[in-house]
C-alpha cells in the first residue's frame, strides 16, 4: 500500500507491506542514521521523531505513518552537528553507531525537559544504550551544552 | 608536545554525530542479494539429508548452498597472523553440526521475505547425536566434538582432537609445591568466569562483489582486514590474490570482529554467483552465533608468609572454547601470564592450561583476552588471602606489587621498564577515600557500605610477533595522506596516529587526511587487537615519519642547490641555514609532480620483541542491602599507567566504556544454555548489558611512567580497562558482607543466600 507522510520536511510517498517497520522504510529513502541494534526495542539506536516526540522506528508500523511527520538526525543537521561537537570535544561519540539515537533523545530531552538534573537526564535517556563510552563522556557532553544553552538563554 | 597528548576531536567526528552512510550495510547497494543461514536446532548432529525443492521454489531466490557446495579443506577463522595457533578445524559447511545455532544451509534471494520464507521450507534430516555440553567433562570425554582426520593444529599448542584437547601447555619457575608448604597463609579455591558477549551496537555484517578483475571485494566490519584477505582464500579454497577487503566506519567491536564471524556466508554466495551479496547478523544471531569471551574455570593457590610476602602462585585453567577453537589456544595464556606477574615477590610459580572443545557456540576474542579471567580470579585469591590474614587489602597489595625495573619471570622474563603502578594504587585509594572506607560501615537503614580492590595489567601487542606498517606520502600543496592498516572501530586510532604524525612532521592535524584500509592499497598491519595499536602502529608511523623527513629535506635541498647537511625542516619550510634561502613544503609537494623521479613518499615496519604492559588498578564502592541481597554501585574509581596519554579524551572515553563493560561482566551478563545447549541468552531482554542507571559514578586519572620503547612514551589502553571490576566489586561485596562469591555474575541471589550461609 502507498503512505504519505512528511519525511524531514518533505512530502513523502512509500510503498510499504501490512507488516513493513518504520525503520526498514526510512533506511531504504536514505535516512542511514537510522540504525538497527536489536530486534526486540531495547537498544534506542532507531530512534526518530514522530510528530516531534521520540518513537522507536523498530516498533512503528510503517502502514500508520499516514498523515503523520516523521524527523530523523538527516532533519535536525545543525542541531545534530552543534550537540555533536560537544559530544566529540569528549570523544564520546566513539564509533558513532548509537549516536543518531541518541542525539535524537538529547534533543528530544532538550526540548522537554528544563534544566534536567543529572537523575533525569540519565532516566529519560536510559533507553539509549552504548557499549562503547561507559556513558559518562556522553552525561558530560550533556551537561556542557545544557550550560551553553542557558548562557545563550540568558 | 603540541599535538600528542592532547585532546583532539575524532578526525571521523562530523560524519558520525551526523549520521551519515559511513557503515557496512549503508555502503552495500541497494539491489545485492540478502544472505541469510539455516541454523542446527541441534547442539551435536550428522546431517543425512537436505531437501531443498520447495525451498528453491520460492520466487527470489537466488541459491541455496549447503557443505555439498563447499570445499572440503578446514580452516580457522581467528583473525591471527599465519600460521594460526587456533586450529584449522571448521569448514564453511559442514555435514557435523557443533553447536545449536551452527550454519546448515546459506540461503541467497533478492529479499528478506523470499529468504526467510525458504529457510522455512528446507527439509533437512538429522541424526542426533550426544552432545558435549560440560566442560570440566570434556578432556578425554568419548563424545568427541572433532574426529574428523583432516582437523589440523599449525602450531605446538599441545592440541589433541582425539582428546578434546584444543591446547595444553605447563610454565613454571621455581618449587613451587615447597614455596607453598613453607607458606604462614595458603588460599586454594576455583573461580568461574562465564561467557560473556562483546554486544558492539552494530552487529556483525559483510557485504560483497566481483569487481571488473574478477576479484572477490570483501567489505566488512572487522578488525582485521589482511587475515581476511588470507582466511577467505582458505576457506574458499582460492588464491590470496582474488581477495580485496576494506573496512568501512566500524561500530564497534571489542575482540568479536577478529574473528571472521560473517564474511564466509556473502563470500560463498558471490563467489558462486557473480553477484554482489550482503549478510546482516541479526541480535540473536550475534548471540547464538558468534565469538564470546572463553569461559574459564581457574584454580589459584596464593601463599604469604607471617609478613604478608606472596611468596608463591600457583595457577590452572580450564578454558572452554566451544565447538570450534577460534583464540582457544592463545587467550587462556594471558590467564596466568597476565595475572601472576602483578606480584613481584613470588619466588615460584606454576601455571598450566587446557583448553577443551565443548557442543557449544565458539569463543573467541573479547576485550582482555583471558586476562580478564585470570585476574579476576588471581585477584579475588589475594583478597581472600588479605581477608585470612586479617590484612588491608590494599597495604597486603603495597607489600608485593610489582615495581619498576624488575623483571617479571611469569610474562616471559621481560622487564618493566615502565611501571606505575605503585602511584596508581595510591592514587586509587585517595580517589575513593579507601581508609576512611574500609572495611565497611553500617548505614543504619539495613544497608551496609564498603570498597573493594583490583589491580590489572595487559600487554602492548605481541611481542616478536605484531608486525605494523604505514605509508605517508606527500601531494600537491604539501599535504599528506597517512595510510595505515591498522583498523579504526571507533575507538579513535585513525586520530591518535595522525596526531603522533602531525608530531612527528611538524605539522597541523588538517594537513594529514587518514586513508582507511583497503587490503590492495593500505600497507600491511595484523590489525586491531591485543592492545597493538597505540605501541605497534604508533612506532611505525614515527619511523615512517623520520624517513619522510629525510625526503623532504633531501628533495628541498635538490631544490634549492644545497648539500643536505645545510638544510633543516620545520615542517612548513625547507631552509637552507647558510643562506636563509627557503623553500616550502607546499611547492615541494607541487614541483615533485613534474621532471622528477624521487617519489615523496615512505614506508617503514614495527615490530617489538617486548610487549610492555600498561597497569591500573580500580575500587569500586557498594552499597548492600541487607534484607534482599541487593547490591548498587555507587562509585568507580580508576588510575590507569598507559605510559604517556595520546589524546586525554579517548583515553579516558576507553577507561570509562571498559570498565562499564567490566561491571556488565561483574553484575549482570552470562551466556547461560539450557541442558540441551540451547542458548537462552539470545537478545538485550535476556542478555542485560548495563544501561546509564547502572554503572553508578566512573572515575578516572592517569598516572603515567614513560615507556622508552614507545612512540612518545606510550602503551596500551584499549584491554586493560575491562580488568578491574569483577575482583574490585566482589572485593567489595566481601568486605561489607563477608561473602565470597566466586562464580560470576554477582547477583542479588547469590548475596542474599551468602549472607544467610549458603552458596548459590
Amino acid at each position: 500500500m502507498e503512505v504519505k507522510f512528511i519525511l524531514n520536511g518533505k512530502q513523502t510517498a512509500a510503498e510499504v507491506g501490512a507488516d513493513t517497520i518504520l525503520l526498514d522504510v526510512l533506511r531504504s529513502l536514505g535516512c542511514h542514521s537510522v540504525k538497527c541494534g536489536c530486534e526486540t526495542t531495547n537498544c534506542g539506536l532507531c530512534t526518530v521523531w514522530i510528530d516531534g516526540r521520540s518513537r522507536l522506528s523498530c516498533s512503528v508500523l510503517a502502514a500508520a505513518m499516514e498523515g503523520h511527520e516523521i524527523t530523523t538526525l538527516e532533519g535536525v543537521k545543525e542541531d545534530a552537528e552543534e550537540f555533536g561537537r560537544f559530544l566529540a570535544n569528549e570523544g564520546a561519540e566513539q564509533c558513532g553507531f548509537c549516536s543518531p539515537g541518541f542525539i535524537m533523545n538529547v534533543l528530544a530531552m532538550v526540548k522537554e525537559l528544563h534544566n534536567p538534573d543529572i537523575e533525569g537526564i540519565k532516566e529519560y535517556l536510559s533507553g539509549n544504550l552504548c557499549r562503547c563510552t561507559g556513558y559518562m563522556g556522553q552525561l558530560r557532553a550533556i551537561q556542557k551544552y545544557l550550560q551553553s544553552k542557558e548562557e545563550v538563554c540568558s | 608536545m603540541r599535538i600528542v597528548n592532547q585532546p583532539v576531536p575524532k578526525v571521523d567526528a562530523k560524519a558520525l554525530v551526523t549520521g551519515q552512510g559511513v557503515y557496512t550495510d549503508d555502503l552495500a547497494p541497494s539491489d545485492c542479494l540478502i544472505v541469510k543461514v539455516l541454523r542446527s536446532p541441534h547442539a551435536h548432529a550428522l546431517i543425512k539429508d537436505i531437501n531443498l525443492t520447495r525451498a528453491l521454489a520460492v520466487p527470489g531466490i537466488e541459491c541455496i548452498l549447503t557443505y555439498e557446495d563447499c570445499p572440503d579443506k578446514r580452516f580457522t577463522m581467528a583473525g591471527q597472523s599465519y600460521p594460526e595457533p587456533s586450529p584449522y578445524d571448521r569448514l564453511i559447511l559442514d555435514q557435523r553440526v557443533r553447536f545449536v545455532g551452527d550454519a546448515v544451509a546459506v540461503i541467497a534471494g533478492n529479499s528478506k521475505e523470499a529468504v526467510n520464507k525458504a529457510m522455512k521450507l528446507i527439509k533437512v534430516k538429522y541424526e542426533v547425536l550426544e552432545p558435549l555440553l560440560d566442560f570440566r567433562k570434556a578432556k578425554d570425554n568419548p563424545v568427541l566434538v572433532h574426529p574428523e582426520d583432516n582437523w589440523q593444529s599449525l602450531c605446538p599448542v599441545g592440541a589433541d582432537n582425539k582428546r578434546n584437547l584444543c591446547a595444553h601447555e605447563e610454565d613454571s619457575a621455581g618449587d613451587i609445591d615447597s614455596v607453598l608448604d613453607s607458606c604462614e597463609y595458603v588460599v586454594d579455591r576455583v573461580y568461574h568466569t562465564k561467557a560473556n558477549q562483546q554486544a558492539m551496537m552494530e552487529t556483525f555484517r559483510t557485504y560483497t562483489y566481483l569487481d571488473a578483475y574478477g576479484r572477490l571485494n570483501i567489505v566488512s566490519s572487522t578488525q582485521v582486514p589482511f587475515h581476511v584477505r588470507r582466511i577467505l582464500a582458505n576457506a574458499l579454497d582460492i588464491p590470496k590474490s582474488k581477495v580485496r577487503v576494506i573496512k568501512p566506519r566500524i561500530g564497534g567491536g571489542f575482540g568479536a570482529k577478529q574473528t571472521v564471524v560473517t564474511e564466509v556466508y556473502p563470500a560463498l554466495v558471490t563467489w558462486k554467483t557473480g553477484k554482489p551479496a550482503k549478510i546482516i547478523y541479526t541480535r540473536e544471531e550475534s548471540f547464538i552465533a558468534s565469538s564470546p569471551r572463553h569461559e574459564m574455570e581457574v584454580h589459584v593457590r596464593v601463599g604469604a608468609d607471617k609478613d604478608g610476602i606472596i611468596k608463591g602462585i600457583d595457577v590452572y585453567t580450564l578454558s572452554n572454547t566451544g565447538a570450534f577453537g577460534e583464540h582457544g589456544p592463545t587467550t587462556v595464556g594471558l590467564s596466568g601470564h597476565k595475572s601472576i606477574p602483578l606480584y613481584g615477590k613470588a619466588e615460584a610459580f606454576r601455571f598450566v592450561y587446557d583448553v577443551v572443545y565443548t557442543n557449544v557456540m565458539s569463543a573467541g576474542a573479547y576485550r582482555g583476552y583471558g586476562a580478564t579471567q585470570g585476574i579476576f580470579a588471581v585477584e579475588s585469591a589475594v583478597n581472600e588471602l588479605a581477608g585470612k590474614m586479617g590484612m588491608d587489602p590494599v597495604v597486603l597489595r603495597e607489600k608485593n606489587i610489582v615495581r619498576e625495573g624488575q623483571v617479571m619471570p611469569a610474562y616471559y622474563g621481560e622487564t618493566a621498564n615502565s611501571c606505575a603502578l605503585d602511584r596508581c594504587l595510591q592514587r586509587a585509594k585517595e580517589m575513593i577515600d579507601w581508609d576512611s572506607k574500609y572495611p565497611c560501615r553500617d548505614m543504619g537503614n539495613d544497608k551496609v557500605r564498603s570498597v573493594g580492590v583490583a589491580m590489572a595489567m595487559q600487554g602492548s601487542g605481541i611481542s616478536a610477533l605484531d608486525t605494523a606498517s604505514v605509508g605517508i606520502k606527500v601531494n600537491d600543496d604539501g599535504f599528506y595522506s597517512l595510510m595505515i592498516g591498522a583498523t579504526d572501530m571507533g575507538t579513535g586510532c585513525d586520530t591518535i596516529l595522525a596526531q603522533m604524525a602531525a608530531e612527528c612532521l611538524d605539522c597541523e592535524m588538517e594537513d594529514i587526511i587518514v586513508h582507511g584500509v583497503d587490503t590492495d592499497s593500505s600497507p600491511y598491519d595484523c590489525g586491531s587487537y591485543a592492545s597493538s595499536t597505540t605501541y605497534v602502529t604508533g612506532m611505525a608511523v614515527v619511523r615512517t615519519c623520520e624517513a619522510l623527513r629525510d625526503k623532504i629535506c633531501a628533495k628541498g635541498a635538490a631544490y634549492l642547490n644545497c648539500p643536505v647537511g645545510d638544510i633543516e625542516f620545520d615542517g612548513n619550510q625547507v631552509v637552507n641555514l647558510k643562506t636563509g634561502e627557503s623553500i616550502s613544503r607546499a611547492e615541494i609537494g607541487n614541483r615533485v609532480m613534474c621532471s622528477n623521479e624521487d617519489a615523496l613518499y615512505a614506508s617503514e615496519a614495527f615490530s617489538s620483541p617486548i610487549s610492555p604492559p600498561p597497569f591500573m588498578v580500580g575500587m569500586a564502592e557498594v552499597e548492600i542491602d541487607k534484607a534482599t541481597g541487593q547490591l548498587e554501585l555507587i562509585d568507580y574509581v580508576a588510575v590507569v599507567d598507559c605510559g604517556t596519554v595520546v589524546n586525554p579524551n579517548l583515553a579516558r572515553v576507553q577507561t570509562e566504556g571498559g570498565i562499564a563493560q567490566g561491571i556488565g561482566m561483574a553484575l549482570y551478563e552470562d551466556v547461560v544454555y539450557s541442558d540441551k545447549g540451547k542458548n537462552y541468552s539470545n537478545s538485550f531482554m535476556q542478555y542485560k548489558i548495563p544501561s546509564r542507571l547502572d554503572v553508578g559514578e566512573i572515575r578516572v586519572e592517569f598516572e603515567s611512567s614513560y615507556e622508552p620503547t614507545g612512540p612518545f612514551g606510550a602503551k596500551s589502553i584499549g584491554e586493560i580497562v575491562i580488568n578491574t571490576p569483577p575482583p574490585a566489586i566482589v572485593n567489595a561485596v566481601q568486605n561489607a558482607t563477608g561473602v565470597m562469591i566466586r562464580e560470576l555474575p554477582v547477583t542479588s541471589e547469590k548475596i542474599y543466600w551468602g549472607m544467610r550461609g549458603q552458596n548459590l
